[in-house]
């Protein structure tokens, strides 16, 4: 049987996991698909070739289908996302200098408390640059909810700067940013090279925040659906064969030997294994979804997370709300999810969208099977965000 | 300066093309890292009459430098990861001064797919005219296409180059321990390959890296 070739982008980072284990691990092949992985430079650069029909799909950060949905990045294009990729696996860093800063003021670091961050910024009252992987990236979004409600004055003095998550350490160490926030190896890189120290996984601010997904035209989703439902098929057993914690040491031998990421074995365990080191001489944090790929409903495209994406970037870009809400919503596609993993074990929810941020513990909740486990998603400020009823 | 460099007046005598009623005065900045390369993109257009041309080398500050310059076009390779960078440059500032990312519109598919080929990314900033951006972006993608060439063909010698060195210390261990001679080495290696169905270069790849290991 001969297999059909697709193009897909990806960013050479430890979270395009799925799609490269999708190729080595034949899981495409079963699919009847050969995938050709095209990797990528920067996000602009993957995003154009997405847009102009050079890629037919690819890795990409969960804003972004949004983003370009609404004509906000690069060619105005309907993007399309049928699964989530992943959640979760980013963090928040200081540079050495405004570590020692916030001491001062009596802060001591813990990566439970992000409101005592938030409180030790506020007392800082001096301007911070904070270096994030793109303008429509999650590192962005929460880093903006976070200081959102901080009280006058820190908001307008961070300036958000982008910055190639390869040259965040370097940054950092030149002082040209104060914090950053990224997703891994470069987190830990940045810690080894003596640049910084981190202070916050980005569950602490929203525990379960979609980070990658997969991203398609709605065009060429609506014309291949066969191909599509065959890709996101093979992109959902590679997220449950990395879900399984005895698969773990051998996800990180597979990417490191692969030259796919052109990442060592060093910078591929954190991510994998939650095991992340704040700072040089500390013990690391052990975090149990930190880049989460499976259970809890983790590749499920929510509509709730569109409406999210939608209504914080309504606000960042004073769009009008319910138009925004609209198109955003309709880049998350749970009707997709369902009609192309029909055939395959996996359970899904009863709902198609939730209310996010309320559950702070894993909850059981009514799935086509019976149960099934979601949680924890909560924010860090205990707010909760409401599915619009407008649609 | 500090990696700014203005190149104004490199090549004073430079022919005017009289035939075109263009008018070449387009404030165009080059974003490349790699010195020779960014004289070379800035030669042909000169050599095509834009004379307002500045490279910006290192992209630290980019943001800050791009908006000091203000030009009214940007082009950088898209193979250069700092591309991320001008997305940055587009929210920072208000909308009229934006760098956008050519092609936003795609009312030109033909030069949008050359310009990809090529490896060329631009931005255009403010309304220039299209006929203007048009006719850099012709020239550009031209040195693109050569350039892009180029860079594949050296990275390719690169690594033939560090391929054979590897090989060569490989022989050499093989030579010694085994008392054979460079051609037997070499054919000690090939066979190994062979029975592995790998490269010769990953023999001696994983031998190099076992002796480390031990010495």
């Amino acid at each position: 049987m001969s297999s059909q070739v697709l193009n897909c982008g990806y960013v050479p980072l430890v979270d395009s996991a799925p799609l490269i284990l999708a190729a080595e691990l034949g899981f495409a092949a079963q699919e009847g698909l050969s995938l050709n992985l095209l990797r990528q430079p920067s996000w602009a650069a993957l995003r154009d070739l997405l847009a102009l029909g050079h890629l037919d799909a690819a890795h990409m950060l969960s804003p972004l289908p949004v983003a370009m949905s609404l004509g906000l990045s690069g060619p105005k294009v309907s993007i399309v996302t049928p699964i989530v990729m992943s959640a979760n696996g980013t963090v928040l860093g200081l540079s050495k200098s405004l570590a020692n800063d916030l001491r001062q003021t009596g802060w001591q670091p813990d990566p439970e408390r992000p409101l005592d961050l938030v409180a030790g910024l506020q007392a800082l009252a001096r301007p911070l640059r904070v270096g994030v992987p793109f303008p429509y990236s999650m590192h962005r979004l929460l880093f903006e909810y976070l200081i959102e409600n901080a009280g006058p004055g820190l908001a307008e003095r961070a300036q958000i700067v982008t910055m190639p998550p390869p040259l965040m350490a370097h940054a950092v160490l030149n002082g040209e940013i104060d914090l950053f926030f990224v997703g891994e190896p470069w987190g830990s890189v940045a810690v080894r090279n003596g640049a910084a120290e981190l202070v916050l996984p980005g569950s602490g601010i929203w525990a379960h925040a979609p980070e990658k997904v997969l991203a398609m035209r709605a065009d060429w989703a609506e014309g291949n659906a066969l191909t599509a439902g065959a890709l996101t098929r093979a992109i959902y057993r590679a997220c449950s064969w990395l879900g399984q914690p005895a698969n773990r040491s051998l996800a990180v031998e597979i990417l490191a030997r692969s030259e796919h990421l052109g990442l060592p074995h060093e910078a591929i365990d954190p991510a994998l294994t939650g095991r992340i080191s704040p700072r040089i001489d500390a013990p690391p944090w052990q975090i149990s979804a930190f880049a989460r790929f499976h259970g809890g409903a983790t590749t499920f495209p929510w509509r709730s997370f569109g409406a999210w994406l939608g209504h914080q970037m309504s606000r960042l870009e004073n769009l009008d709300r319910a138009s925004t809400l609209k198109i955003a919503t309709q880049c998350f596609r749970p009707d997709l999810y369902r009609a192309y993993l029909s055939t395959t074990s996996a359970d899904m929810p009863g709902a198609s969208a939730k209310m996010e941020g309320t559950m702070a513990h894993p909850t059981p909740v009514a799935s086509m099977r019976g149960e099934m486990i979601l949680g924890p998603d909560a924010f860090f400020d205990g707010k909760t965000f409401d599915f619009p009823e407008i649609f | 300066m500090d990696g700014f460099q203005g190149v104004q007046g490199l090549h004073p005598q430079i022919h005017q093309t009289t035939c075109t009623p263009v008018n070449k005065d387009l404030r165009i900045a080059v974003v490349e890292a790699d010195r020779s390369l960014a004289l070379q993109i800035v030669d042909v257009l000169k050599d095509d009459g834009w004379n307002n041309i500045s490279v910006l080398g290192d992209t630290s500050g980019l943001a800050r430098k791009l908006s000091d310059l203000a030009p009214d076009l940007v082009l950088i390779d898209l193979e250069n990861p700092s591309r991320d960078l001008l997305e940055q440059v587009s929210i920072a500032s208000e909308a009229e001064t934006r760098p956008v990312a050519m092609f936003v519109d795609r009312s030109d598919d033909a030069m949008t797919l050359a310009a990809m080929e090529a490896g060329l990314s631009a931005y255009v900033v403010g309304a220039p005219e299209p006929d203007r951006v048009r006719e850099v972006l012709k020239t550009a993608i031209a040195r693109f296409q050569v350039t892009s060439q180029m860079r594949r063909e050296l990275a390719f010698a690169k690594q033939a180059l560090a391929d054979r060195k590897m090989i060569d210390r490989a022989k050499g261990m093989v030579m010694q321990a085994k008392g054979v001679s460079e051609d037997e080495a070499y054919q000690l290696l090939r066979k190994q390959a062979m029975s592995q169905n790998t490269k010769v270069i990953d023999v001696a790849r994983a031998l190099l890296t076992a002796a480390d290991l031990l010495t």
